[in-house]
């Protein structure tokens, strides 16, 4: 609590969404969400399968609009100012692209009407690629890489589009443990430099554990929005790190992925 | 082999084989670009889908000239043959065109999915196609037209200069819109969620794509005929995929693989009087193999 305060004055929102309802083909998912995201905080989205979690995704990227309710760019956001990992698709497991020109279709948007891309646009997605480490995979085919490799490819893309705020669906989904930690250190770096973050997940110790801020979306509405501590201390949050703890985190699921995966 | 030089220089002498030479190049090295998206888009039906909406479309086309020629007054007779010129470009094209654009909108919205889509449109404008010529015959011979129509007919070789210069008109603007937005159709296949958050206009370029995808398809008609379009599209970068690792160097594999098959089905096929489509296609899959077997000595997969 008193962290927060501390912060308080240099914080300022990014993104506001007021008593939103979201849903498709009329009918409501979930209703009610009320949050807001501030430059240089590290958002938790938790919720069950089924929760909404990929509508309000949806919402907050424009690819499909709110019921009701208010979503907000301010902060000198734009609504399409957005670095996005997506979840994977089938398509792209076996894509034929190199990893230079996955990195490099980040600056896609920069290029407006020019067909090509220019010097700087180019030097962005090497300076990128080293950043995260993949600079030595440039040549490398996509579909030949590692889970956590992708990631990180899809992650420097996002990074080369804008460097102002990440959305991360699910991005340690199908990962072994050991790249799943990987990339969870990588996104708190990344978010250390001053990046704001989304991030979708059903991992709720690791939410914990990294994000500064929680939102808990339970069926048809919001179960909690606040600071990770106040989530610890909450009833709401109390009884799904317990349920975490019994069952022996949610985990097994997504190691189960990454073993069929390989 | 000298034997069959001379009979191939005897050939090249005339002005029809060179225009079907160059319509032949022109067309494959437009399907194979496109191929290369339509397969990592999963779409690799749609060339099959459009090329059978596209023989519907010719089959409405000539019963709507024969019922024109019918009433026999002179501007319905104009209308007529401006019908029927082109191989009936004027109605089929914009068919097609409407046809691709609401198959590749199946996207997250509509109630029947893509592939099933795909399948309806295909067997539905086959069975319209061939039920109206069959009603209706514009010549004595049907099943010759309707053969003509499913596998090629042979005017590839009955081209006039005019068609070659529509033909290279329509693919030289494939080719330039291809390259232009080259990057943009790598972003929109590649990852189409991610192309539309970070602010491009993803709706835009896949339109874009249907629209090159019927354009082909109805140029290609001519070469291959709609049941072996298809090929023309997948095969070669299918081919090209299984060896090369990278988006560009698939696309530039996939233009020579295809042009060098047509070259070589056209040439065969004159040599052999063998029907042109299906050679050309006959030379894709050869390719095909080779480039599997080849495959199989790559480190890796």
């Amino acid at each position: 609590m008193e962290e927060n305060e501390k912060k308080a004055p240099e914080r300022e929102k990014q993104l506001v969404c007021r008593n939103a309802s979201l849903g498709y083909e009329g009918q409501t998912v979930t209703e009610g969400l009320d949050f807001s995201v501030c430059r240089g905080d590290y958002l938790c989205i938790l919720g069950e399968n089924g929760s909404g979690k990929s509508t309000l995704v949806k919402a907050i990227l424009g690819l499909r609009p709110q019921i009701s309710g208010e979503i907000e760019w301010c902060g000198g956001v734009k609504a399409n100012e957005i670095g996005y990992l997506p979840q994977q698709t089938v398509v792209q497991r076996d894509f034929p692209a190199s990893v230079r020109e996955i990195v490099r279709s980040g600056c896609l948007a920069k290029t407006g009407l020019r067909p090509f891309f220019n010097h700087e646009e180019k030097k962005l997605a090497e300076s990128t690629m080293k950043q995260l480490g993949i600079d030595s995979l440039a040549k490398r085919c996509y579909r030949d890489l590692s889970g956590g490799q992708q990631q990180r490819v899809l992650l420097a893309r996002a990074l080369c589009a804008t460097r102002k705020m990440l959305l991360l669906d699910e991005p340690v989904t199908g990962l072994d443990p050991r790249a799943q930690l990987d990339l969870y250190e990588l996104i708190t770096n990344l978010n250390k430099q001053g990046i704001t973050i989304i991030m979708v997940s059903h991992d709720v110790a690791a939410a914990v554990r990294y994000a500064s801020h929680i939102l808990h979306i339970g069926s048809h509405r919001q179960l909690f929005f606040g600071t990770t501590a106040e989530y610890t201390a909450s009833g709401v949050g109390q009884s799904f790190l317990a349920a975490e703890e019994t069952y022996g985190a949610s985990a097994p699921s997504e190691e189960k992925e990454a073993e069929a995966d390989e | 082999m000298s034997e069959q030089l001379s009979t191939l220089r005897y050939y090249l002498e005339f002005d029809f084989v060179r225009y079907a030479i160059i319509v032949g190049l022109l067309i494959s090295l437009c399907a194979s670009l496109l191929g290369v998206t339509l397969v990592l888009k999963r779409f690799s039906f749609i060339g099959d889908g459009l090329s059978h909406v596209a023989f519907g479309a010719i089959a409405v086309s000539s019963v709507l000239t024969f019922g024109l020629r019918a009433i026999g007054s002179e501007a319905t007779g104009r209308l007529a043959e401006v019908l029927s010129e082109n191989n009936h470009t004027v109605i089929v094209l914009p068919l097609t065109v409407l046809a691709a654009v609401l198959l590749l909108r199946t996207g997250q919205n509509t109630k029947i999915k893509g592939d099933a889509a795909v399948a309806m449109i295909s067997v539905g404008s086959l069975a319209i196609g061939y039920l109206l010529m069959n009603r209706f015959p514009s010549s004595s011979n049907i099943s010759g037209d309707v053969c003509s129509t499913l596998f090629g007919s042979t005017s590839i070789l009955t081209l006039k200069g005019s068609d070659v210069v529509v033909c290279s008109v329509m693919a030289a603007i494939v080719i330039v819109t291809f390259v232009v937005f080259y990057n943009k159709i790598f972003a929109v296949t590649f990852d189409e969620s991610f192309t539309r958050a970070s602010g491009v206009n993803a709706g835009l370029y896949n339109l874009m794509i249907a629209i090159i995808t019927a354009v082909i398809i109805v140029i290609s008609m001519n070469l291959v005929g709609s049941l072996l379009i298809s090929a023309l599209i997948i095969f070669p970068s299918l081919s090209a995929m299984r060896i090369l690792r990278s988006f560009r160097g698939v696309v530039i594999c996939s233009a020579v693989i295809s042009v060098f098959c047509a070259g070589v089905g056209i040439i065969l096929s004159i040599l052999y009087s063998t029907p042109v489509g299906s050679t050309i296609v006959a030379a894709d899959i050869a390719v095909f193999l080779i480039f599997s077997f080849l495959s199989l000595f790559r480190k890796g997969r």
